[in-house]
């Protein structure tokens, strides 16, 4: 398993140094790039210029240029920001990236479980007129122009019904007399959230460990979950940050339900296909033959089979599902890598805009190793 | 002589692969004409070309020509009604959609756009599936060295955050509308297609047929051709559908924030309207044919593509019919 982790590790190294060497390229050769727009007053004296070149590096070669990029990410220097000078863009980054890590892992893991057990359930209906209007809603969301979705959010659950946050990530009335920052509120949740699901991961484990019977296994599942979310709950209910956390939590429903709405048919129609290629094998023949409940086959016997597809295309729509983050965020003035990424792009703000990229597809490349591993657990075939 | 005559009696082969294609044509249509979505897709699709490629044209010729004491005009880009008090006016008898922010027709701007749209979801989607079938069956023909090339770089493209990617790239050059599809064109071909057309290049490539056509002489870029990428072919075609979609999702998406350096599109028009401020707050339900018409319009193209590609998937994948 570790040596697995190790190969992915370096390969995902790999690729990260093909990915920052086309931003560097990006950031070089295309006309609008960092060297044009240095140099680009033309009362500048040939010293002048020379100047600044020689200030940036950019006299140096290419090849260089890009080893010494190359040093200045992996040590997270990345310049500092135009627009918000003279802040660091690591800094800047550090303090965003906990946003969209929360936002995004909610919404994914929401949009994936409703994804999935809809799709069982589709396959499981086939012919019938329910499945028929499911997967007319389901493509229909899934081609939706994101921000008409969230235009018609915004009108219906904010202007019409006038029960939800429009936008921001918090009320600014409520934060105005803390001492504290978002920040500190969005690493406790992180933590949190990361916290609980350890714990869930470790009753797991033991609960495979304990017993073979799929009963007490789920009862000591089942229990540590309670146990573990109660206590965090409880720990945030008597904590002074209780109400911020809520407060963070109550702005991020509108932008998750965006997301989960946009995303969740990807894994619906996958699943669906999915399930019924293994309905057809023999198995589940065998399964129904020996009386066993609908319910149970479906649940047990089919889904379980036909899960792994699903994970593979969970993979392929992580970077989809960051692509669309630009657009959710900005909509919902989620202040994440998004947003920050496109407002550093209007304001020609280029080391900051090449930062969020980078990270960006950091975030997208360790998800993808996370779900690597998690495939390891679901698919008794896979050895390492 | 009588070989003269029967020769004489015989179709040419043109004719007669004219008449293969159109009854695997008619086959086919029957079992897309099967699958109830792929038609309205169709439909959809076809309507949206009548109105962008015919009643545009006839109307900007007729109804929305301008006049000579020029107080309204319906150019989609540079039109105003000066017998409008208030810009944005509301529906009315003149301006069927009503108008923008800067009193332009917006019925106008929205059938302006479509042969646009088309033009760029068809050309990325070829670009991209050019690309995909070529590299696709080449690196299922030769393997090695070339194949985990390309399907490393395959994985890469998949992993790319594509539409940030973009959005960096708008901020250095400027993007144009062919631009636009030209980039998204490469980066896609490279991604997944390539892996899926790869996969049916390995089915065809171990069929007998091409042991035979090998033992005839055949050369490896014939066999390529003329064997293999007929055979992918349907794929390649179903996965042009979803790239339209793609193409034109991109293009709303970065015409939305501005970012794409063109006079009129469907995503610009909710872009005119958010940036002047109608679009905000409670004011959303009061101007909604500023984005609702818009909106809808990419909504219901990107699904209609989405719709056809579905019912071509029956088509092709045999086993998710419901015979």
């Amino acid at each position: 398993m570790l040596k697995y982790v190790g190969k992915r590790l370096i390969q995902i190294l790999i690729l990260l140094v093909i990915y920052i060497a086309v931003i560097f390229f990006l950031l070089h050769a295309m006309p609008g790039g960092i060297k044009a727009m240095l140099t680009m007053n033309p009362n500048l004296t040939p010293q002048a210029r020379e100047a600044i070149l020689h200030a940036f590096g950019l006299d140096k070669s290419l090849w260089i240029q890009f080893l010494t990029y190359l040093k200045n990410v992996f040590t997270l220097n990345l310049g500092i920001s135009f627009s918000f000078y003279p802040t660091p863009v690591w800094n800047i980054i550090a303090e965003r990236l906990p946003r969209t890590i929360l936002l995004f892992t909610t919404a994914t893991l929401v949009s994936f479980f409703i994804g999935f057990s809809s799709g069982k359930s589709l396959a499981w209906k086939r012919g019938k007129a329910s499945e028929y209007v499911a997967t007319v809603i389901g493509v229909i969301t899934y081609t939706v122009f994101t921000p008409l979705l969230i235009f018609v959010f915004i009108w219906f659950f904010g202007a019409y019904l006038g029960i939800m946050p429009i936008n921001q990530f918090l009320n600014p009335d409520l934060w105005l007399k803390t001492n504290f920052t978002a920040q500190t509120i969005f690493l406790y949740l992180l933590l949190t959230i990361s916290l609980v699901g350890a714990a869930m991961l470790a009753a797991f484990a033991v609960a495979r460990k304990v017993s073979h019977k799929v009963k007490t296994r789920k009862i000591i599942f089942y229990t540590a979950t309670a146990i573990s979310s109660a206590f965090a709950v409880f720990w945030w209910a008597v904590s002074p940050y209780g109400i911020y956390g809520a407060d963070i939590l109550w702005h991020m429903v509108l932008p998750v339900l965006t997301v989960a709405v946009v995303s969740y048919a990807g894994t619906m129609l996958v699943m669906r296909d999915s399930m019924l290629e293994t309905i057809k094998e023999d198995f589940i023949t065998t399964a129904r033959a020996k009386g066993l409940p609908d319910k149970v086959v479906r649940d047990k016997h089919a889904a379980r089979t036909a899960m792994l597809p699903v994970i593979t295309n969970f993979v392929l729509s992580m970077g989809f599902v960051v692509s669309g983050g630009v657009i959710t965020e900005s909509l919902f003035s989620w202040p994440g890598m998004g947003m920050t990424l496109l407002n550093a792009t209007l304001g020609k703000d280029y080391p900051l805009a090449s930062g969020a990229l980078i990270f960006t597809g950091i975030f997208v490349l360790f998800a993808h190793l996370v779900v690597d591993i998690i495939y390891a657990f679901l698919d008794p075939r896979i050895r390492y | 002589m009588a070989t003269k005559e029967i020769e004489g009696a015989l179709e040419s082969p043109l004719t007669i692969k004219m008449k293969l294609a159109w009854r695997s044509f008619k086959e086919n249509w029957k079992i897309f004409s099967e699958s109830k979505i792929g038609v309205l897709g169709l439909w959809i699709v076809i309507i949206f070309a009548i109105a962008g490629f015919i009643v545009y044209p006839i109307l900007a010729a007729t109804v929305w020509k301008p006049t000579l004491s020029g107080m309204v005009s319906y150019d989609p880009v540079t039109g105003y009604d000066f017998t409008q008090m208030l810009n944005p006016a509301p529906p009315s008898l003149h301006h069927l959609l009503g108008t923008d922010p800067l009193g332009r027709d917006v019925l106008a701007q929205l059938l302006y756009s479509t042969p646009r749209e088309f033009a760029l979801g068809i050309l990325a989607a070829l670009i991209t599936v050019f690309i995909g079938t070529i590299i696709g069956t080449v690196s299922a023909y030769y393997g090695g060295a070339v194949d985990t090339f390309f399907m490393r770089l395959a994985d890469l493209v998949l992993l790319f955050p594509f539409i940030p990617f973009l959005i960096v790239l708008s901020g250095m050059i400027q993007i144009d509308l062919f631009r636009l599809a030209l980039i998204i064109g490469l980066i896609s071909g490279f991604g997944g297609i390539t892996i899926v057309l790869r996969s049916q290049a390995m089915i065809v490539k171990v069929k007998p047929f091409i042991e035979s056509a090998k033992v005839s002489g055949a050369s490896n870029p014939y066999l390529i051709v003329n064997h293999i990428i007929p055979n992918v072919m349907p794929l390649s075609f179903l996965y042009m559908m979803f790239n339209v979609t793609g193409a034109i999702f991109s293009e709303a998406v970065l015409s939305f924030f501005g970012l794409l350096n063109i006079k009129m599109s469907w995503g610009l028009m909710i872009y005119t309207a958010d940036t002047a401020g109608y679009i905000v707050g409670s004011n959303i339900g009061h101007y909604w044919w500023l984005w609702l018409p818009p909106g809808a319009a990419i909504t219901l193209l990107c699904g209609a593509f989405y719709f056809i590609g579905r019912g071509l998937d029956e088509v092709v994948n045999p086993r998710l019919r419901r015979r």
